[in-house]
C-alpha cells in the first residue's frame, strides 16, 4: 500500500495515499481521514462518510502548510535539514492564514495540518457563531438535545455568549415533509445531508432547497411527499433537530435511552440496529453501522416494526393440560412435556419451526427432532424486494434454518407431508414454534386430530389457542441469539428489554427440554450452547459467541 | 501631454450611426473574415520547432497576447485554455459567461445588444481553437432582448454557414445554445453557472475537485470565458498575439471596456488601452467621466464593481512593480494618478474586477453606501456555505441598524470582524465579494461608523 508521511499537530504520521470515498472507491486520502487516523477528530456537519462530499458547512476548515518545493522538485531544506513549510495564506492578505476544508482537500507528501492551532480554532468559532445566529436555541423542547452536534460543538469549539444584536430570521416550523418526518426550518443548518442522502442513496429527488442566502429552506418538491421507505434515515443523519421522526418526537429524552445492539428482524437483510429503550419499553430503532450489511441505513418499515413487542395481548402465561401446580411452573411443565413426548412413537412427531427463530433455538429443535426422528419444516415469507436494503425474504433467518437442518429448499416444501401424516394418523404430535400452521395448509380440524399439540409463540393465533401446551417465548429483542442473513452474514444480537410474565427465551427452555429427552446434560450457559452449535454445524466453523463480534462474520453456504 | 482618449477596438462599430446588429451590417464591416482566416490555418512549425495544427496555433496566439479575463478575476486566458485536457476523450465545452451582474457593470450588454456577431465570431474561433463542438452563451435572465438578439444572430450565422455542420466547407462543426439565467448574481461564478446550466441550483462547486477545465459541464472539460474576453480573442487572431500584446501595458495587455457610473457628468462605457489611462483621467477627463456632476469634491472611488475594495479620495499608494528584467520598482502614487489596469489596482489593495468604476462625491453617506452594497450581497448569496449565507445577511442587518442611527461604539469592529470571518472561508469568491466592500468602507471611513450624538442605544432584541 502506498503511503504518505504528513504531520498532524506536529506529530508525524504515515497514512495511506488512497482511501475509500463514500462509494467505497479508492481516492486520494483527505485531510479529515488522515487526521482521523492520527486520532484527531475534525469537527464537521455536512461531511458524512457515506454521502457525497458537499463542503458547505465550513466547520472542518483547518490551517495547514505544505513544503516549499525547489526547482529540483524536492522540498527545500532549512539550516537544520528540515523542509521549509509554507503555511497556506490568503493570496491577497499574506498575514492571514487560509483554511482548507478537511473533508474535501487531499493530503500531499510533507503536508502539515494544524487542527489545534489558534487560527483553526478561530475559524471553527466563527462558523459556529454564524450557525447559531438564526438558530432558535430551543434545546429545552428539541428532540435532538443530547445527541445534537450543534450543542456538542458549541460546547467544545464555540463561544459562550452571542454578539448578535440584530433580529433573527424566522422560517417555517413543524412542517410535515412526509408521513413520518417533521421539519423545523429554523433549526436547520442547511448542511444538505438529507438532500444528498435522499438523492444519492434513496434515489428520490423529493428534497431540495428553495429561496436564497440566509432564507434558504429545505423543502419537498412541489406536489410531492417525502415518502420513500428510507425517509427516517434523514432524521439520523440530521446533525441538528431540524428533521424529527413523527414516531419518536416528544416521546423520550435521548439521554434516558438504554442502547442495545441488535438486528432488525423484518427481512432477511438483518440491518444492524441499536434499540433505544427505557424502563422496559422500546422507543426507537436506529441503524448501527455495518458496511457488510446495511452501511449506516435501514428502511422505515423495519425501523417502525417494534410496537408489537409491547402489545397487551402478548402470550405471557404457561399453559399445560394437567399441571400439578397452579399456576404451572416451567420445571413441572417441561418434565411433563418431556414425558409426553417420549411416549410418542419414534417418527410420529413433527416440528414446525420458524425462520424467525435464532440459530441456537433451531439447533436445539434439530437435536430434539433427531432424537424423536421427527420431520421438521419451516414457513416461507416473501415480499417485494427493493434496490437498497429490503430483501424479498421476509424471514430474518432462512439461511440459519437451512444450515441447522430445519428445512430444505424450497422452504415449506414438507408442510403437505406433515398435513398428510396428521390426516393418516402417522403423525401424532406436533411442535409449533413461532408459526400458525392453520394458515399454511394444516387447518384447525387437522390440528384437532393430534394427540399432542405444543405451541410456543409471542402473540396469540389459532394454533396457540388450540395448543395443549403453550410455552410463551420471546421477541428477539428480549433475548440473545444469532441470525444468518440472506447473504450469509452471521450476526448476533443482545436483549434490549425483558419478556412479560412467564415468557422465557426459547433457547433456555429448549435447552432444558432437550436435555430431559435426550438424557444428555444441557449446555451450562448460552455461550456453551452456542459453541455446541457452531461445532455441530460445519458452516459455523466452531466459532465462539465472542468471535462473532459486533458486526458478525460471513459464512459460506 | 496628449489628452487620454478611448481606444475603440471591440466597441469600434457599436455606436456608429447606422450600425445594426444584423449579419449583413457585420459582414459589410469585415465580419467573419477572421473566422475564415482561423479555420484555414495550415499546420505550421512553431518557434520551438514543434509541429502545430491550426487550433494549436490559435491557442498559442492567445497565450502570446497576454489576454487576461475581462469578467472580474483577470486570469490569463491562454493559461486557462492550456488546462483543458484534450486527451481525456471527453467532449470539451465552451461557455460564454454573459451573466453580467456585478453592480456598476454594463459593458457586455453593449456588445450583446449592438454587435452580437462580433461575440459569435469570437466564440466560434475560441471553440475551434479548443476543439469544442458545442458552446453555450449563459445570459443573465434580465437580458430578455439580448437573448432574442443573440438567437437571431445565431440563426443568421447558421444560414451563412458560420455555424452548424461543416462551417465554411471545413470539417469543423459547432453549435451555440443560448441559455437564459433566472436572475441570480451567483450564476456569474463559473461553477455556479455550470450547475445552473445543468438545470440545478447554482451552488458553486468545491475546488478541488471541480475545476471546470477538468470537471466542468456534465463532468467534461469546460472553458468559461467572459463576453468581452471572447471578443478580444477575435481581435487577437485578427492582428496576431504579439501585436495585441503591444496594446496596453506589460502584463496588462490589450484594451478593456470600463463602465463609469456614479457622481460623474458623463457616465458610460469607455474602451481604453489597459493601463494607459489613470483613474483620475477616467473620472475627470472630458473624454471620459467629465468630472463630478454635483460640483462637490470627490469622496471615494469603487474601482472594479461593488465587490472591489473602495478607495478614499486623497489616498496615496506605494506601488511595487516587477519589471520584465526582474528588477523591482517602488513608486508612490496619488489615487487619481493610478493607471487603470489589473496589477496596479491589485497593488493598491483593490482590483479592477469587471471594470466598473463607481464614483462617489461628498454627498455620499458611507453607511448608506455600505448598507446598500451589503443588502445586495445578502440578497444574492446563494446560501450554500455557512459564512457567506449567515454573514452576508448579518452585515446587511447591522448596517441597516446603523443607517437608522442606532450605532453602538464598537460597531466598526463588529462589522469588520463579521466580514473577516467571511473572507477566505467560503466555497467561492462571493465571500470576498460581500466582505471586501464592507471591510474597506468601514476601515477607510471609520468615523461614519461610530455613534453620533443623536444615536439611539441598541438593545439586543428578544426573538
Amino acid at each position: 500500500m502506498e503511503t504518505i508521511r504528513i504531520k498532524v499537530d506536529g506529530r508525524e504520521i504515515e497514512v495511506p495515499r488512497y482511501m475509500p470515498n463514500w462509494e467505497g472507491k479508492l481516492v486520494p486520502t483527505t485531510m479529515l481521514q488522515a487526521c482521523q487516523l492520527a486520532g484527531v477528530e475534525i469537527p464537521h456537519y455536512c461531511y458524512h462518510p457515506k454521502l457525497p462530499v458537499a463542503g458547505n458547512c465550513r466547520m472542518c476548515l483547518v490551517e495547514y502548510g505544505t513544503p516549499v518545493i525547489g526547482p529540483d522538485k524536492k522540498p527545500v531544506l532549512d539550516g537544520n535539514g528540515k523542509p521549509i513549510i509554507q503555511k497556506s495564506v490568503l493570496p491577497y492578505e499574506p498575514q492571514t492564514p487560509r483554511g482548507a476544508i478537511a473533508c474535501a482537500t487531499p493530503i500531499s507528501p510533507g503536508m502539515e495540518i494544524y487542527p489545534s492551532s489558534p487560527a483553526t480554532k478561530q475559524m471553527r468559532e466563527a462558523v459556529l457563531e454564524f450557525l447559531l445566529l438564526n438558530h432558535p436555541l430551543d434545546c429545552p423542547i428539541c428532540d435532538q438535545a443530547g445527541e445534537c452536534q450543534l450543542q456538542e460543538y458549541s460546547l467544545e469549539h464555540g463561544q459562550a455568549a452571542s454578539r448578535f444584536v440584530e433580529t433573527k430570521v424566522h422560517k417555517p416550523k413543524q412542517i410535515e415533509l412526509g408521513p413520518r418526518i417533521i421539519f423545523d426550518a429554523e433549526r436547520c443548518i442547511l448542511c444538505s445531508r438529507c438532500i444528498r442522502f435522499t438523492q444519492s442513496i434513496a434515489r428520490d429527488d423529493a428534497l431540495g432547497i428553495m429561496n436564497r442566502g440566509s432564507f434558504n429552506t429545505i423543502t419537498v418538491y412541489p406536489g410531492k411527499k417525502f415518502d420513500n421507505n428510507y425517509t427516517l434515515n434523514t432524521v439520523d443523519i440530521c446533525p441538528v433537530g431540524a428533521l424529527t421522526s413523527k414516531d419518536f418526537r416528544f416521546q423520550m429524552r435521548v439521554w434516558f435511552l438504554k442502547e442495545s445492539p441488535s438486528i432488525c428482524a423484518s427481512c432477511g437483510t438483518g440491518c444492524n440496529i441499536l434499540v433505544g429503550s427505557r424502563q422496559n419499553r422500546i422507543f426507537r430503532f436506529v441503524p448501527r453501522q455495518n458496511d457488510a450489511v446495511n452501511s449506516c441505513w435501514m428502511c422505515d418499515t423495519g425501523r417502525l416494526n417494534y410496537k408489537w413487542v409491547g402489545r397487551p395481548d402478548r402470550l405471557a402465561r404457561l399453559r399445560a393440560p394437567n399441571s400439578s401446580t397452579t399456576p404451572p411452573s416451567w420445571r413441572d411443565v417441561l418434565d411433563e412435556l418431556a414425558g409426553r413426548l417420549s411416549q410418542i412413537p419414534a417418527g410420529a412427531t413433527a416440528i414446525i419451526a420458524s425462520a424467525r427463530q435464532t440459530n441456537e433455538e433451531l439447533f436445539l429443535l434439530r437435536k430434539l427432532a433427531d432424537k424423536l426422528q421427527a420431520i421438521t419444516e419451516s414457513v416461507e415469507r416473501k415480499g417485494e424486494p427493493d434496490f437498497l436494503l429490503v430483501s424479498a425474504d421476509r424471514n430474518p433467518n432462512s439461511v440459519g434454518a437451512r444450515l441447522t437442518g430445519i428445512c430444505g429448499i424450497p422452504m415449506g416444501g414438507k408442510l403437505p407431508r406433515i398435513a398428510d401424516g396428521i390426516r393418516s394418523g402417522a403423525i401424532q404430535a406436533l411442535l409449533v414454534f413461532g408459526e400458525d400452521p392453520t394458515r399454511h395448509g394444516i387447518n384447525a380440524e387437522l390440528l384437532g386430530q393430534l394427540k399432542l399439540l405444543v405451541a410456543s409463540d409471542i402473540l396469540p393465533n389459532a394454533t396457540t389457542n388450540m395448543a395443549h401446551y403453550l410455552l410463551p417465548g420471546c421477541a428477539h429483542l428480549e433475548k440473545r441469539g444469532s441470525f444468518v442473513n440472506v447473504k450469509g452474514r452471521w450476526q448476533k444480537f443482545m436483549p434490549a428489554v425483558t419478556p412479560p410474565g412467564d415468557a422465557r427465551p426459547e433457547w433456555e427452555f429448549l435447552n432444558e427440554l432437550v436435555g430431559k429427552i435426550t438424557g444428555q446434560p444441557p449446555a451450562t450457559d448460552f455461550e456453551a450452547l452456542f459453541k455446541q452449535m457452531s461445532e455441530a454445524v460445519p458452516e459455523f466453523r466452531g466459532l465462539t459467541w465472542d468471535e462473532l463480534g459486533e458486526t458478525g462474520v460471513n459464512v459460506n453456504f | 501631454m496628449a489628452m487620454p482618449t478611448e481606444y475603440r477596438m471591440i466597441l469600434k462599430n457599436v455606436d456608429k450611426p447606422g450600425y445594426t446588429p444584423d449579419i449583413a451590417c457585420y459582414l459589410k464591416h469585415g465580419g467573419y473574415a477572421t473566422l475564415q482566416k482561423a479555420l484555414r490555418l495550415q499546420p505550421a512549425t512553431g518557434q520551438d520547432g514543434k509541429q502545430l495544427d491550426g487550433p494549436e496555433q490559435l491557442r498559442r496566439e492567445v497565450m502570446v497576447s497576454g489576454l487576461r479575463g475581462r469578467g472580474g478575476a483577470g486570469f490569463p486566458c491562454g493559461l486557462k485554455w492550456s488546462f483543458v485536457d484534450h486527451r481525456a476523450g471527453k467532449n470539451i465545452y465552451l461557455i460564454c459567461n454573459a451573466d453580467e451582474s456585478e453592480p456598476g457593470t454594463f459593458k457586455d450588454k453593449q456588445i450583446i445588444y449592438k454587435d452580437p456577431h462580433q461575440l459569435l465570431e469570437g466564440i466560434i474561433i475560441a471553440a475551434y481553437a479548443n476543439g469544442v463542438k458545442l458552446a453555450f452563451i449563459y445570459i443573465r435572465g434580465e437580458f430578455v432582448q439580448g437573448a432574442a438578439i443573440l438567437n437571431r444572430a445565431i440563426k443568421e450565422a447558421r444560414e451563412h454557414g458560420f455555424l452548424g455542420n461543416n462551417i465554411l466547407g471545413t470539417n469543423y462543426s459547432l453549435d451555440i445554445i443560448v441559455h437564459r439565467g433566472a436572475g441570480a448574481y451567483i450564476c456569474g461564478e463559473e461553477t455556479g453557472l455550470i450547475e445552473s446550466l445543468e438545470g440545478k441550483r447554482p451552488y458553486p462547486r468545491i475546488k478541488p475537485p471541480y475545476f471546470p477545465a477538468v470537471l466542468g459541464l456534465y463532468g467534461c472539460p469546460t472553458i468559461v470565458n467572459n463576453v468581452e474576453t471572447l471578443c478580444a480573442v477575435k481581435h487577437i487572431i485578427e492582428m496576431g498575439g504579439t501585436k495585441y500584446a503591444q496594446l496596453g501595458t506589460t502584463n496588462n495587455t490589450g484594451t478593456r471596456i470600463v463602465s463609469i457610473s456614479g457622481h460623474v457628468r458623463r457616465p458610460g462605457y469607455y474602451e481604453i488601452e489597459v493601463g494607459k489611462v489613470t483613474l483620475g483621467e477616467l473620472i475627470f477627463d472630458p473624454n471620459f467621466g467629465g468630472g463630478l456632476s454635483n460640483g462637490l469634491p470627490l469622496k471615494a472611488v469603487i474601482p472594479g464593481g461593488t465587490s472591489s475594495k473602495i478607495f478614499r479620495a486623497g489616498e496615496k499608494f506605494k506601488i511595487t512593480r516587477k519589471n520584465l528584467d526582474g528588477t523591482v520598482t517602488v513608486q508612490e502614487y496619488d489615487l487619481l494618478d493610478l493607471p487603470y489596469d489589473f496589477d496596479t489596482m491589485a497593488a493598491a489593495g483593490s482590483m479592477s474586477g469587471s471594470g466598473a468604476i463607481i464614483v462617489l462625491d461628498e454627498s455620499a453617506n458611507m453607511v448608506e453606501v455600505a448598507a446598500n452594497i451589503a443588502e445586495f450581497y445578502a440578497h444574492e448569496s446563494c446560501g450554500q456555505c455557512t459564512p457567506c449565507r449567515e454573514g452576508s445577511l448579518w452585515l446587511a442587518k447591522a448596517l441597516r441598524r446603523l443607517e437608522a442611527g442606532r450605532t453602538r461604539p464598537d460597531d466598526a469592529d463588529y462589522l469588520l470582524s463579521i466580514a473577516r470571518n467571511i473572507q477566505g472561508r467560503t466555497i467561492c469568491a462571493f465571500g470576498e465579494a460581500c466582505a471586501w466592500p464592507i471591510m474597506s468602507i468601514v476601515t477607510k471611513f471609520k468615523d461614519e461608523f461610530t455613534p453620533r450624538p443623536q444615536s439611539q442605544p441598541v438593545h439586543a432584541k428578544s426573538v
